[in-house]
């Protein structure tokens, strides 16, 4: 028998003592993917990516940010005109952070549509809705951290939301804020937190990836595989197929930066931040709009802080509220119709945030905000009862004949 | 110490007394639980206002160039302090307004030391915003007082709520005269 290369024997040797190699092979190479996934499951990895992106960009932006109230706004000015590549660097990490919503958005309505959330992917799904809310939190303080006017009154409005809890909510306001009002203090631990938190979503991916190999994806028939030809490994069909994606990622992302870097943003939050004058229209940044108008929805302040807030936390109860036990929506017609209705709905929530809470905004607003509960508390539930699905494929094979 | 096969006392019982070794296990625990928390006070009382910030909590205000109907804005612990020269068609306003049309009720008198001054923390009660109606050209509201152009609260010449979805009215802050014509606004910690 011939000698076996170097390198061979020096991964063999690495591998006996630490089996990183193995692993990956076993993650990532051999690893079984129903071979019948569409192009929507490829922003799972896409958003990994996206995250790996902006940490990338964000560690670079760190060297030249000054996280004081005085000089943060000057300081990214100095990124923009100064730094070398420095307006490259800050329009990814900016165009990155909605972009990465979109594609996450995404993710989780293929989730939604494709019951991806059933048993046995309960926790999958929650560990997902978990670096949702950091991944909202990481935003909103990053919004915060150029100190424009948008910046300022965008962190006065939310961290006022705490305001609205009885007794203990001024206290703790001015525990956020470290002062009376948001200011140098607050920019500081902002920048900390906006640091700290990426980190958590790369430990809390790491769970969702334990959990997604536990039981592996889900697919669009929406039944698990039977027979080892259901599958194919992920390298290289789905390593080649997720590249592709990315690949057209870039193309979307580079015409944002290069053709209009601005697009998402507010104008505004290019004069400094002034605690004296409030802009006429304050708005969050366009990802946060849905909630924003659902906290406006309600004329009471506590009770539209709590409904925003339940807007998101209804995402953890997802798995029981939804009773059908047929996953897919290819199968379930009614289910259909309110998920697609519900993916409008979020938009009239996003257009009517973006507006002034006047005239039939205010009307369409509140609507939209019952529609989008419903959804969930009501549609969830009574569909898994009443509805009638269609027949489910037996198998992979039976599916495969159906479509030709 | 031997044990003999024979003599094995079983295992798992139904019920079992608490041994000694149970009670240092939990009173371990709780007192290790108490440490964490007692670390943990420091850390997050750090994000509290620090004691410069607080140092800024006094300022002193000369009233005497303010024209009835004129405002002005101080800053008073980083928030903008309302202070208008109200006109006695603004006092009468402010003074007989039935208590049952008002959001959150007070009297005017409770809200005033002298009733041609109306001091407030110009900020919105809702979400923070500051309010118009400091400058002559601003808009007052259906109420002649303030209107928060973000969400729509309209407040009186007191400073209370009147319309929109603020709850409480306009905070009035510690202050008290030194003269007739100078206030300081503000307490020493």
């Amino acid at each position: 028998m011939a000698k076996q290369p170097i390198h061979t024997r020096l991964v063999k040797w690495i591998d006996y003592r630490l089996p990183v190699f193995t692993f990956l092979s076993h993650a990532l190479e051999k690893y079984p993917t129903p071979r019948n996934l569409n192009y929507l499951w490829s922003f799972g990895s896409l958003a990994g990516i996206i995250l790996v992106l902006m940490m990338a960009t964000g560690i670079f932006l760190a060297m030249h940010y000054d996280p004081n109230a005085q000089y943060a706004f000057s300081s990214v000015e100095h990124i923009m005109r100064d730094v070398n590549y420095g307006w490259l660097i800050r329009y990814l990490h900016m165009n990155g952070a909605s972009l990465f919503f979109i594609v996450v958005y995404i993710h989780m309505l293929r989730g939604l549509y494709y019951g991806s959330y059933k048993k046995p992917r309960e926790l999958l799904w929650i560990m997902g809705v978990v670096i949702f809310l950091i991944m909202m939190a990481t935003a909103f303080m990053g919004y915060v951290l150029p100190w424009g006017q948008m910046s300022f009154w965008g962190a006065t409005v939310i961290t006022n939301l705490f305001s609205a809890i009885p007794i203990i909510g001024e206290s703790i306001v001015s525990w956020l804020w470290g002062g009376f009002a948001v200011g140098g203090p607050t920019l500081n631990r902002f920048y900390a937190l906006h640091y700290l938190f990426p980190f958590l979503i790369v430990a809390i991916v790491g769970l969702h990836l334990i959990a997604l190999h536990q039981h592996r994806s889900n697919n669009p028939i929406g039944i698990e595989p039977t027979k080892p030809k259901d599958c194919v490994p992920f390298h290289p069909f789905y390593t080649i197929k997720d590249l592709f994606c990315l690949g057209v990622f870039a193309l979307v992302l580079s015409a944002f930066i290069f053709f209009m870097p601005n697009f998402f943003g507010e104008a505004v939050n290019y004069d400094p931040a002034n605690p004296l004058v409030t802009p006429a229209h304050i708005v969050p940044e366009w990802y946060f709009l849905p909630y924003y108008a659902i906290l406006r929805a309600v004329p009471s302040k506590l009770g539209g802080v709590v409904l925003m807030f339940a807007s998101v936390f209804v995402l953890f109860v997802v798995p029981w509220l939804d009773t059908c036990k047929v996953k897919s929506a290819r199968y379930r017609p009614l289910y259909r119709i309110v998920f697609w209705t519900f993916l409008a709905d979020c938009i009239v929530l996003g257009w009517v945030g973006a507006n002034p809470p006047e005239g039939y905004f205010i009307l369409i607003g509140r609507l939209a905000t019952v529609y989008y509960f419903a959804f969930f508390v009501l549609f969830m539930p009574l569909l898994g009862k009443f509805e009638r699905t269609l027949p489910v494929p037996e198998s992979f094979d039976a599916a495969k004949r159906c479509r030709l | 110490m031997t044990t003999s096969p024979k003599k094995k006392a079983p295992i798992r019982q139904e019920k079992k007394e608490p041994t000694r070794r149970d009670f240092l296990t939990l009173t371990a625990t709780a007192m290790g639980g108490l440490g964490v928390a007692a670390m943990a006070w420091p850390f997050i009382n750090s994000m509290n206002p620090a004691a410069d910030v607080l140092a800024q909590a006094v300022i002193e205000i000369d009233l005497s160039s303010i024209e009835p109907g004129q405002a002005i804005t101080a800053v008073w612990q980083e928030k903008p302090v309302f202070i208008r020269h109200r006109t006695p068609v603004e006092i009468k306003e402010a003074e007989t307004v039935d208590m049952a049309l008002l959001p959150d009720p007070e009297t005017d008198q409770k809200r005033v030391i002298d009733s041609q001054w109306i001091v407030v923390v110009g900020i919105c009660t809702h979400l923070g915003c500051i309010p118009l109606g400091q400058k002559s050209g601003d808009p007052k509201g259906n109420y002649g007082g303030w209107f928060c152009p973000c969400h729509g609260s309209a407040y009186d010449t007191s400073g209370r709520i009147r319309q929109g979805p603020a709850p409480t009215n306009l905070a009035v802050p510690p202050y008290e005269f030194l003269t007739s014509t100078q206030i300081r606004i503000g307490k020493e910690v």
